[in-house]
């Protein structure tokens, strides 16, 4: 291809895996990353992991692009002159391309309370988000609000707790996570939340704010607060569109692309949390590493082949294991809902399926099957047929106890000695283990069936002294 | 230890007893042989085996009763031996034990002939290939089973003799990733850098892709105090035995590697203070696996996050713990980086180069080691020297008397060479020691037409392999307990096999075969002593320097019970001789600034990924009564018995889907071709995936499916994963 090289504007990890699957797919024209943002460009899922002190800020930084990307560092986007395809910046320069990429991400949503911002419009003096690096690591105090019981929410305020910090977690439903669990599962997940100390004030509305105090409507009606050091906004994220917006390109809750990420004008695509695509969910890293797959293979090879990832929501929430597939509500109802409570163990499950495979999940426990569960909805593979099992863990093969063998039972693998091998040297006279090692081989491989040898000579002992009374003693039935 | 005594002339004469060693895989069971009194059988034997257009017609020595026993002053197997080491000595008197030399004629029949013409007919056309096509238009195939001497000889031979490039083996399709892998992270590969024995005080073992409960069971005498944790999507024996079993994708081994790196970082685990002190490129490692987090991992491999927190975990909170790794974590088109992935995780918790601890890989073959460090691979120089390095083809070029230019340069790696048989620009000739390509080779439907479009194959072997039943001449050589040499087995310590019998009459050592043919070549047969001592004595000199350094150790030291572990250099002058090396890296790593590196790996997918047309995986792998192809366990009926065709083990949803039930035959298809095979369920098995023993011959061979995907770096094939479709087998029609 001709031209000026491809432009990114955003330097998140949606941008880097564009760069790298564009090399990948071997397109090696000059790419130049535009960076705007002022702290170092990190994997988002790994704040948390900052936040409890697991992870120092060095350690979830991203590897710098390949080689031969431009970075622009410290420099934003101002405007977009499509007819021109320049990209101006803050800096007065401009930047050509010969296709953009949109990259932008998000920006978290601040609720519009009073108080909440300072008179510059950004957060007040201990009102903080979590989005970038510098977030994770702003010095919190003893005691945190976390206002918002999504995702991010959930997922802050157990860090929080791992770190040591006191945390109130308030959230306007009724239970956490409530666009995506049941109210069964979202019950169990505040009794989960609420066991790992985060106290939960659900239903509950924010109302204002000032420094070091939340106020609240009560559940009641009534009117109450949270008092904290930090007041942690979990309350979502915005597309940065302002930029495709400002350029004339369509933009709805994003920017909108079509499922090869190409924006309303063929040269400019956008994908991760800034665009709004038709196949994938919104702000989920999965979801935009996919587009910069499709955008890169369709810049690089001409085609795209956008396969949508289907949705799955796995919190990074060590000890508490959640994992919702598909759709909460399916669309058509489902062949078969399997669902299981276990109260006690604060565990909860409930499949649907259609024709055999997974249309939709919830899980809370079952650290096994989510695992499994999630492989199978994401290749869309048939769920074996014994569902209670997956749940509870895969078979394994039934213990050979030494008392109800079959003659035909293997023994001893190493050497292939079956339980009715040894009878018959016990019968020949083989009474003690080495005795029935030399006539048999048993033992002598890794062995690891002695014990089992053992467990079968007493059994057979045993059997002869009441069977046979006045049997010869052993060791002399030769 | 027995009396080394001279080698017998006579096939029933000579010691009656010897120490010696399993011939079958990388532990090299100590063991002991007797002879009861032997008997020369007049009866005629003759051997007709339907399969196969061989029929030898000859007077037999019927050894009467070889027996085995286990030697418990071995401390590798502790007195232990496997079902295979028990009925090794069927091997000696197998009834279709290849006793002449064969021709194929015109009429296209092998037929017995004398060695002369063999040799002659074998000599004639390697000239007439080479004056027309060049030196590389003869290839050698060795293989890891050979002793040292040999593998050594056949380097030397290739080299020198026939001037060719073209010379690997199939320890290629064996330990080459993990080799890759540890000689980039350490400098040097040693399967294990330490004894055996150590793994005994171990508290924690991770086995990536390793089963050697099955593989190599008297292995896991030194495993029974540890946690094991066994990573395989198959539960096997061994998977059975362990504190924690992960059961991932396959094709996915990388991802959880570094995934298992981030979680012993981000538990605080790492050991900070062995990292600034004996590595370097950790932060670099680190940037790939920092983008593994838990759950991200659990979605590509399938393994849970709590199972991957509990093996960081068990490894973290032993004092004494071992990373070791498999032919399922290295048999992949990215297999170095897979072993690179678990050296990195070795590193990261301070194990390798600490008593008590380490990393290692499991080799395979019996003289897997030993068979990588003296010449036979592509690349190498004997004493495990790079053949680029202008100072080690010095070296070399000066033990064996010639101008190192003359020295050939590094050829095609095995299965390039072999998928290169018989096409422009490729060998033309083949001579194959010590392997069955037309079963363990990957694509091997493709292999065997490869060979078939050769103007010359020739086969050495002590059986009719399948390989050797295509091929043009076919010679006879002597087996384990009739030769003397030396094997290196896994853990690098030098072994003495000892000879209790004489070959069968018509039967000659490998070493009078090259040394026969180096002469008919217009060689100085002077170059290829027959006497296995006196080749080692060169092999040592070929070794000195070298990071794999023999230049120490000799059949006196050996035979006097020393338990060497190279490298073992020779000492100057009277001071006293260098003890081996049983445990490497105790002081410093073998790069220049004696530290460890950590590899940047990143996970890829594997080659071929399940789609609609081939739903499921499959994975290769080994049975614990038959070995490698099984050329020789398949003739041991006791063997037989207990494993006597292939099977395909499949999950009882996926084989009812396929309308499959427990004993019946199923067709196994790939891209590349289809085996036959009768089914085993096994509600353990993963549901996508499916497991075929690689033993088998004909129809039954799983390298029917495999591809020709090969790792950049070592140039391992994908054995452990291909894209297949399981049926019910229908007999094609007559």
């Amino acid at each position: 291809m001709t031209g000026t090289g491809i432009l990114v504007v955003g330097n998140g990890p949606v941008a880097h895996r564009f760069v790298e699957r564009l090399r990948h797919h071997g397109r090696t024209d000059r790419v130049t990353v535009l960076d705007a943002a002022d702290s170092p460009a990190c994997h988002r899922p790994l704040l948390t992991s900052v936040l409890d002190g697991s992870l120092p800020a060095t350690a979830v930084t991203l590897a710098p692009p390949p080689g031969d990307t431009l970075l622009a560092a410290g420099t934003r986007a101002v405007r977009i002159d499509r007819a021109r395809r320049l990209v101006h910046t803050e800096h007065g320069d401009a930047h050509r391309y010969d296709r953009l990429v949109l990259a932008t991400g998000a920006t978290p949503h601040v609720p519009d309370l009073p108080g909440l911002r300072g008179p510059d419009g950004r957060p007040a003096p201990g009102v903080s988000t979590l989005r970038t690096l510098a977030d994770a690591v702003r010095p919190r105090g003893e005691r945190v609000t976390v206002l918002g019981g999504g995702v991010l929410g959930v997922e802050a305020a157990l860090a929080l707790r791992r770190a040591g910090h006191l945390v109130t977690l308030v959230h306007r439903h009724a239970w956490p996570l409530n666009r995506r669990l049941d109210r069964a599962a979202g019950e169990l997940l505040a009794a989960r939340l609420a066991a790992a100390g985060v106290e939960l004030r659900l239903s509950t509305t924010a109302t204002g704010y000032s420094p070091g105090r939340l106020a609240l409507t009560r559940p009641d009606g009534g009117r109450g607060a949270v008092e904290g050091d930090a007041l942690l906004l979990c309350t979502g994220a915005e597309p940065a569109t302002a930029l495709a917006r400002a350029a004339g390109l369509p933009v709805r809750a994003g920017v909108l692309v079509d499922a090869d990420t190409r924006t309303g004008d063929p040269r400019v695509h956008a994908i991760g949390d800034c665009a709004e695509h038709p196949d994938e969910p919104p702000g989920t890293l999965r979801s935009g590493w996919a587009q910069a797959e499709t955008a890169a293979r369709l810049l690089a090879t001409g085609t795209a082949r956008h396969r949508p990832s289907r949705p799955v929501l796995r919190p990074r929430t060590p000890g508490l294991d959640l994992a919702v597939l598909g759709e909460p509500e399916p669309a058509t109802p489902p062949d078969e809902t399997i669902q299981l409570t276990d109260a006690a163990r604060g565990r909860y499950a409930r499949l649907h399926l259609t024709g055999g495979r997974l249309t939709g999940a919830v899980l809370l426990g079952w650290e096994r099957a989510i695992a499994d569960l999630v492989q199978l909805h994401q290749r869309d593979l048939p769920v074996p047929r014994d569902r209670l099992a997956l749940l509870l863990g895969r078979p394994t093969r039934p213990a050979t106890g030494p008392v109800e063998l079959p003659d035909h039972a293997v023994v001893c693998h190493c050497n292939n000695v079956t339980a009715g091998t040894l009878a018959h040297a016990w019968h020949a006279g083989a009474r003690s283990t080495p005795e029935l090692a030399a006539a048999t081989r048993a033992t002598t491989g890794c062995g690891g069936c002695a014990r089992g040898v053992e467990a079968l000579r007493a059994v057979l002992a045993a059997r002869a002294d009441t069977t046979a009374p006045t049997r010869q003693p052993a060791g002399s039935g030769r | 230890m027995s009396d080394p005594a001279a080698p017998a002339r006579d096939r029933s004469a000579g010691p009656s007893s010897v120490a010696t060693h399993c011939p079958y895989c990388a532990l090299q069971c100590g063991t002991r042989l007797d002879r009861g009194d032997a008997t020369t059988d007049a009866t005629t034997d003759t051997t007709t085996n339907a399969a196969a257009p061989v029929t030898t017609t000859a007077a037999v020595t019927v050894t009467a009763a070889v027996t085995v026993r286990p030697d418990p002053g071995f401390p590798v197997n502790r007195g232990g031996l496997c079902q295979k080491g028990w009925t090794a000595p069927a091997l000696l008197d197998t009834a279709d034990r290849l006793r002449t030399p064969l021709l194929r004629g015109a009429d296209g029949e092998l037929r017995p002939v004398d060695w002369d013409t063999a040799l002659d007919a074998v000599a004639a056309a390697l000239l007439r290939l080479r004056a027309a096509h060049g030196p590389d238009a003869v290839a050698v195939f060795g293989g890891g089973g050979l002793t040292n001497e040999k593998a050594y000889l056949l380097g030397k031979f290739a080299r020198v003799t026939l001037g060719t490039s073209q010379i690997d083996y199939n320890g290629r399709f064996c330990m080459s990733s993990a080799a890759a892998a540890g000689n980039a992270a350490f400098g040097l590969d040693r399967g294990l850098p330490f004894p055996v024995t150590d793994l005994g005080a171990a508290d924690t073992v991770l086995l990536a892709g390793a089963n050697p409960a099955e593989t190599m069971p008297p292995l896991m005498r030194h495993l029974d105090r540890a946690d094991l944790i066994v990573i395989d999507p198959r539960r096997t024996r061994t998977a059975e035995l362990a504190a924690l079993h992960l059961q991932p994708e396959p094709g996915t081994d990388l991802a959880l590697a570094l995934g298992l790196l981030h979680l012993t970082v981000a538990g605080g685990h790492a050991d900070k203070e062995y990292l600034a002190a004996r590595t370097s490129g950790f932060d670099d490692a680190w940037r790939h696996a920092a983008a593994w987090w838990p759950e991200r991992v659990e979605q590509v491999t399938g393994v849970p996050v709590a199972a991957q927190r509990e093996a960081v975990a068990l490894l973290a909170r032993a004092s004494r713990a071992y990373v070791l790794t498999g032919r399922g974590a290295e048999q992949h088109s990215k297999g170095t980086d897979t072993a690179a992935a678990f050296v990195n995780l070795a590193l990261a918790l301070g194990l390798p180069g600490r008593e008590g601890s380490g990393y290692g890989c499991l080799t395979g073959q019996g003289n897997g080691q030993g068979g990588r460090e003296h010449g036979q691979k592509a690349d190498q120089l004997p004493g495990y020297r790079q053949i680029t390095d202008p100072a080690a083809r010095a070296h070399v070029a000066a033990v064996w008397g010639v101008d190192p230019d003359a020295l050939p340069g590094p050829g095609r790696s095995a299965y390039e060479l072999l998928d290169a048989l018989g096409t422009d620009g490729g060998p033309r000739a083949l001579l194959v020691f010590g392997a069955n390509p037309v079963v363990s080779a990957p694509n091997a439907g493709h292999v065997t037409r490869r060979l078939g479009a050769l103007d010359l194959l020739v086969v050495a072997d002590f059986v009719p392999s399948e390989t050797a039943r295509i091929a043009d001449v076919v010679l006879p050589v002597a087996q384990w307990a009739e030769e003397d040499g030396t094997l290196t087995n896994l853990e690098g310590r030098i072994l003495r096999r000892r000879r209790l019998l004489d070959p069968p009459p018509g039967v000659r050592d490998d070493l009078w075969v090259l040394r026969a043919l180096a002469a008919r070549l217009g060689d100085d047969p002077a170059r290829y002593p027959v006497d296995a001592e006196r080749a080692f004595d060169e092999l040592r000199r070929a070794s000195r320097g070298g990071p794999a350094d023999y230049s120490g150790v000799s059949y006196r030291r050996l035979d006097a019970g020393e338990a060497l572990h190279w490298p073992c250099p020779e000492t100057p002058g009277r001071r006293p001789a260098h003890p081996g090396t049983p445990r490497l890296f105790l002081d410093r790593f073998a790069h220049p600034d004696g530290r460890a590196r950590f590899a940047a790996v990143e996970h890829r997918p594997p080659a071929e990924r399940p789609d609609e047309r081939w739903p499921l995986y499959a994975t290769t792998g080994r049975v614990l009564a038959q070995y490698q192809s099984g050329a020789q366990t398949r003739r041991v009926a006791e063997l037989n018995a207990a494993a006597p065709e292939a099977h395909v083990e499949i999950h009882p949803d996926t084989a009812r889907r396929a309308g499959l039930e427990d004993g019946d035959l199923a067709r196994i298809t790939s891209a590349r071709g289809s085996t036959r095979a009768r089914v085993r369920l096994d509600p353990a098995l993963r549901t996508d995936t499916v497991f075929l023993p690689f033993h088998f011959p004909g129809t039954g061979r799983a390298n029917l499916l495999t591809g020709d995907a090969l790792d950049p770096r070592s140039r391992m094939p994908e054995f452990k994963v291909s894209a297949v479709r399981v049926d019910r087998w229908e007999e094609p029609a007559p």
